[in-house]
């Protein structure tokens, strides 16, 4: 297949397939993601004139001899150059055996190692998977470059020494790939696109329908993205979204690939939090109208979704106080009132407890209530769009009692 | 990631657990060792890839509003200059987590004062609000 050299996708699929090549062979995790970084400089300064014709062997060989210059200078530094100046290991190539999918899987978990921080986890992963450069995951997550530089080599020296001979935790990959998703919506680099590339590429290389039901989870929210902001910058709420903007596309992809997921699903084994989540989502993207959304069946799911803890309440709170919600929608406001009352330990200091609070009192057709839960909410918000979305909310109802 | 502002405040804050007389009246080598405290800690956050800011503000402080249609703009020194609040500077961090940023704050508080103590000094924690909400 003839791809342009240069072409930053093609590259980008690249990296972490000759990356997991080296590591494979025994080369250091830090030393290997150094080396093809000076192989991928050096490849923009030569392909333009001379394109190789494996692009993928190239970049193995000029990392290798990379490898092998920062081992002799490293030598040279001790005086024992001839103790180390033997060539690498020769390459066995079990990778180019391996296909792509696998590739990605086993760089998924040396990033995810669970030793290093989440933190740590989201920018090897971006790195050394996603073939970011440092400046712009910098960017996504508004810290200095250098910064960035620091936390990624601080986790390439935790890795070091470490052999990567068994499968990692792939709930902490699928917790990783979410967290970058989740920081999507925010930077100025698209890393929701990147976590649906990257879950796509692990749907690849594992039959596990959590992995699945990440990926639909992601495609079936990324969907409704498009209207969640008007052209101001302002949240708009599920309620009031126009739904003629969701990527209906994205919502077809979604609900195949969850299918897939719960096809292979038993009562033994029943489907995970990621799978239940997009069953929840795809149910609001299936709706033509808020009004004919089919609250009992949401219900259904959050009822699963709160029964995969063994103690909801301190374990996944979210889930319980979404659950309320739609409690209210179910049973009336003031019965998903009720359930909120369980979360106030938990949760009352929090924005979400009385942003769900006040939307249960408008359903109980108690704006004044309503109205000082919002303002309330609004003073515990962490980000700019919420809070001033709640000032809103909280000076609507305010209006609608008067 | 959430970011953290801790603030290092002049004056202000709650009732001074350790009370300490102003820094012109420490030793030399203990306004040397306070110094080189605060260099280490932006070291530390730097290699930590904490890091996002580190600032120190002059004590002077003007108030200033707009003064109306064609007129110059009105300052004052505030309502209450020697009593009220006043920060000196801060750290801004990015970090995992809440925990993690009071962990911070209260390293930072352990910065020696005179005689080398621990000046237990109260910081200021603020978080930054995101660009961004969450997903919905």
């Amino acid at each position: 297949m003839w791809c342009d050299p240069l072409d930053e996708g093609a590259l980008r699929a690249l990296v972490p397939r000759v990356l997991a090549g080296l590591v494979r062979r025994g080369e250091d995790f830090d030393a290997a993601e150094d080396a093809l970084q000076e192989a991928l400089i050096e490849a923009l300064r030569v392909w333009p004139d001379r394109p190789p014709e494996d692009l993928r062997a190239w970049l193995t060989t000029v990392a290798t001899r990379r490898l092998v210059d920062a081992r002799r200078s490293e030598a040279a530094r001790h005086r024992r150059e001839d103790a180390v100046l033997a060539e690498p290991p020769a390459a066995s190539d079990r990778a180019s055996a391996a296909d792509a999918g696998d590739d990605t899987l086993f760089l998924l978990f040396c990033c995810c190692h669970p030793e290093l921080s989440p933190a740590s986890q989201v920018a090897l992963t971006l790195r050394a998977v996603g073939g970011l450069a440092t400046r712009e995951i910098a960017d996504a997550f508004f810290v200095p470059e250098a910064t960035m530089a620091q936390r990624i080599s601080r986790a390439k020296r935790t890795l070091r020494g470490r052999r990567f001979d068994r499968p990692g935790d792939l709930a902490v990959v699928l917790r990783v790939l979410y967290l970058v998703y989740s920081a999507g919506h925010a930077g100025r680099v698209d890393l929701a696109a990147e976590a649906i590339r990257l879950a796509r590429q692990l749907t690849l290389a594992t039959p596990e329908p959590e992995a699945r039901g990440l990926l639909a989870l992601m495609l079936l929210h990324h969907a409704r993205l498009p209207a969640r902001f008007d052209a101001d910058g302002r949240i708009v709420p599920l309620d009031r979204q126009d739904r003629t903007r969701w990527d209906t596309r994205e919502i077809a992809e979604g609900v195949r690939v969850l299918q897939s997921a719960l096809a292979v699903q038993t009562d033994e084994r029943p489907p995970g939090r990621y799978q239940v989540e997009a069953a929840i989502a795809a149910l609001h993207d299936d709706a033509q109208t808020a009004a004919g959304t089919d609250w009992p069946q949401v219900l259904a799911w959050y009822d699963d979704l709160v029964a995969l803890s063994d103690d909801p309440v301190r374990q996944d709170p979210a889930a319980v106080l979404a659950r309320a919600v739609v409690v209210g929608h179910v049973h009336g406001g003031a019965a998903g009132l009720r359930e909120t009352e369980r979360l106030r330990d938990v949760l009352g200091d929090r924005h979400r407890w009385h942003a769900a609070r006040a939307h249960l009192h408008e359903l109980d057709g108690d704006p004044a209530a309503a109205a000082d839960a919002y303002e309330e909410a609004s003073r515990r918000a962490t980000s700019v769009a919420e809070r001033d979305h709640l000032i809103r909310q909280a000076a609507r109802t305010r209006a609608a009692r008067a | 990631m959430p970011k953290y502002l801790l603030l290092k405040h002049y004056r202000g804050g709650p009732e001074p657990y350790r009370p300490f007389p102003p820094m012109d009246q420490w030793a030399p080598e203990d306004v040397e060792a306070h110094m080189a405290f605060q260099r280490h800690v932006q070291e530390l956050l730097r290699e930590n890839g904490e890091y996002v800011d580190a600032q120190a503000l002059t004590p002077a402080q003007t108030w200033v509003r707009y003064g109306g249609p064609e007129a110059a703009p009105v300052t004052t020194d505030g309502p209450l200059p020697e009593t009220s609040d006043l920060v000196a500077g801060w750290f801004m961090i990015d970090v995992d987590s809440h925990e993690r940023a009071l962990e911070l704050a209260a390293y930072i508080s352990s910065e020696p004062g005179p005689d080398g103590e621990p000046m237990y000094e109260w910081i200021g924690v603020r978080e930054v609000m995101s660009g961004a909400p969450e997903p919905d």
